[in-house]
């Protein structure tokens, strides 16, 4: 594509250097400065969100200005006992990793055979996965209420963790086909006259090939499966059993005009901390994943 | 599944038409690997939309298995429900908004970031422009229902900071002022929540796609004089218009859902119905008065809302020449 003339072309300075970098300057002063509003915008919310955290509802109400008069940690063990986000929070633990474990494993079957097998229906199940992806949930989650009733699913963990899967299936199936689909034939060749048998080939051969797109995917599963706020909140109704996203929803409305703020907000800090900082430790890797799994 | 199932589909065409011999491996491979997950997938995700659609024609409260087929009148009612064509009408809202908005200020930002740097020389984006994209990340990985919960609190009347940062550079006139409960405001209000949970990560995909472009051609357009905000208008855009298209099906999509922020910020619907958005109407429907039958009625409408949706951007992305002539990304 580049022959050799472009490049001399391009060695040539662009016109009128002078004037041009007092003028950059300016123009990358300008987007700093919108580019710092903008970070403002997005990080003091949080840090109000923290100090309000070890304030006394008395000081939350008073002025949301001020900087607590000490540092209630009181709060957050309010939070994680009373309040039950404790238990929220393992209940989330449980379901998101059982969830995302089971849906990279299927996924990523399902997505190795519809890849890299031809037979009758392969196209009609890939498609119908893709019809699966753009469907709205609301539409299912009535019916979905019925099944899970009948199956006795309705309420429970299990239940949740396999409702997660399947909702998370055809997205994760989608993502790795191309991946499955990009890997050469001639390995999967070599591994049967290796004597590897089909299971074989794909534990010990492909699905180690597969890792980095297995890696994306299970990044932004993990934050839809965190996230997921619909279908706990019509699937899951005993209070037991309740993850994170609903306990917060129901913490803030149903304590009405008595909620313990500063427990609130302590709520708030336990759910989005641990997230934030596993993110700034990968963020890298995270970012890459948006690039490669992202809009094409 | 068919037993004539041959392995490498992918590819290489020269190995595939071979008939592998039924083994014990082979077979249960295919059970397992195919038959499971698409077990899951039909129980929990096709049925219930086939069921949706049966559902909807019928009156069905849910609790009794008493069941009549009464055909359209679900649909019939639904267009004379008010407060659900309202809840349509702010859904339409959100779809036109909050794409725009986001779209608008991700490109902008993403820019910036991405071309914003030196006038001269090489086009490239700014410095220390990582810490930016860190930071507007933020809030994708924050859930939404917490998203909402924050921003509820800034801004409660008497003790959100939003107000009390007002009163305190002199706007007197915003103390104690509902920004949630004033049907004025309600919307705009929940709009900007909706947009600032969703810009960080189109941004983030919209630098992706810029670094993704040759850099000779911003070269080629740098010689030929064009300033920065030439490049962007005249070069970036059309050149990561399919990217684009995608994030405004996207966010589309996200803002006809819009339940999970909506529920953080006014449960109730906000103020004269202000906020109420089909889910909210549709999950009240159902699982408040148990109107199984007509809740599902709802998910019809918004699920061919959102399509309608999908099959309007498509088009007007065509109509207006979409598919530029696209230079060809050298990796």
């Amino acid at each position: 594509m580049t022959t050799t003339i472009d490049r001399v072309e391009l060695a040539t300075p662009s016109p009128s250097p002078g004037k041009g970098s007092r003028e950059g300057k300016g123009v990358a002063t300008t987007a700093h400065i919108a580019l710092i509003l903008w970070s403002l915008l997005v990080i003091l919310p949080l840090v109000w969100t923290v100090l309000s955290s070890f304030k006394s509802t008395q000081e939350v109400l008073g002025n949301p200005l001020a900087l607590p008069g000490k540092l209630r940690f009181g709060n957050y063990a309010t939070a994680w006992t009373t309040a039950g986000i404790g238990r929220y929070f393992t209940n989330t633990v449980i379901v998101v990793t059982s969830a995302l474990v089971l849906v990279m494993i299927l996924g990523a079957m399902c997505a190795y055979v519809l890849a890299r097998f031809t037979f009758r229906g392969n196209r009609l199940i890939y498609y119908s996965m893709l019809a699966g992806l753009t469907f709205p949930v609301f539409l299912a989650i009535v019916p979905l209420f019925f099944v899970l009733k009948n199956l006795s699913l309705l309420n429970t963990l299990p239940g949740l963790i396999i409702t997660y899967v399947a909702f998370a299936l055809p997205f994760t199936v989608f993502f790795l086909h191309s991946f499955f689909k990009a890997l050469p034939g001639e390995i999967y060749e070599a591994a049967q006259i290796d004597g590897a048998g089909e299971w074989r080939t794909f534990f010990s051969v492909m699905l180690p090939m597969a890792r980095p797109g297995m890696a994306s995917v299970a990044i932004f599963n993990f934050l839809g499966l965190w996230n997921q706020f619909l279908l706990p909140v019509a699937l899951n109704t005993n209070s037991d059993n309740y993850v994170l996203s609903q306990g917060m929803a129901s913490f803030a409305s149903q304590a009405g005009y008595a909620v313990d703020f500063g427990a609130l907000f302590a709520a708030v800090v336990i759910t989005v901390a641990p997230v934030l900082v596993v993110y700034i430790i990968f963020q890298r890797q995270l970012q890459v994943s948006v690039t490669a799994g992202g809009v094409k | 599944m068919t037993p004539d199932v041959v392995p490498g589909g992918g590819p290489k065409r020269s190995a595939v038409r071979r008939r592998r011999p039924l083994t014990f491996d082979r077979v249960s491979f295919m059970v397992v690997f195919l038959g499971l997950p698409l077990a899951v997938f039909v129980i929990f995700v096709v049925s219930p939309f086939v069921q949706a659609l049966w559902y909807s024609l019928t009156d069905w409260s849910g609790f009794s298995s008493k069941m009549n087929f009464v055909g359209f009148d679900n649909y019939v009612k639904l267009f004379h429900d008010d407060i659900f064509l309202k809840a349509v009408r702010n859904n339409v809202e959100l779809a036109i908004f909050v794409p725009i908005v986001t779209i608008v200020l991700a490109l902008t930002l993403a820019t910036l970031v991405t071309i914003g740097g030196s006038g001269t020389g090489t086009v490239r984006g700014l410095r220390n422009s990582g810490f930016y994209r860190i930071v507007s990340f933020f809030p994708y990985v924050i859930p939404a229902i917490v998203i909402g919960l924050i921003w509820a609190q800034v801004f409660t009347p008497s003790s959100g900071v939003l107000d009390a940062l007002l009163s305190k550079i002199g706007l007197h006139q915003f103390e104690n002022y509902a920004w949630l409960g004033d049907a004025r405001t309600a919307m705009p209000v929940s709009m900007f929540v909706m947009i600032w949970g969703f810009v960080g990560f189109y941004m983030v995909l919209f630098i992706a796609a810029i670094r993704g472009i040759d850099p000779e051609v911003f070269e080629a357009a740098r010689i030929d004089g064009a300033g920065r905000f030439r490049t962007a208008t005249y070069l970036t855009l059309p050149l990561i218009r399919d990217n684009v298209q995608t994030a405004y099906i996207y966010l589309g999509i996200a803002a006809l859902d819009a339940f999970v922020y909506m529920q953080a910020l006014n449960p109730g619907g906000g103020p004269q119905n202000s906020t109420l958005v089909m889910p909210q109407q549709l999950f009240t429907t159902a699982f408040a008065k148990g109107q199984f039958g007509y809740s599902t009625a709802m998910g019809v409408v918004l699920a061919a809302v959102t399509m309608l949706f999908a099959l309007l951007v498509f088009t007007v992305n065509a109509l207006t020449g979409g598919r530029a002539p696209r230079v060809k990304v050298g990796r």
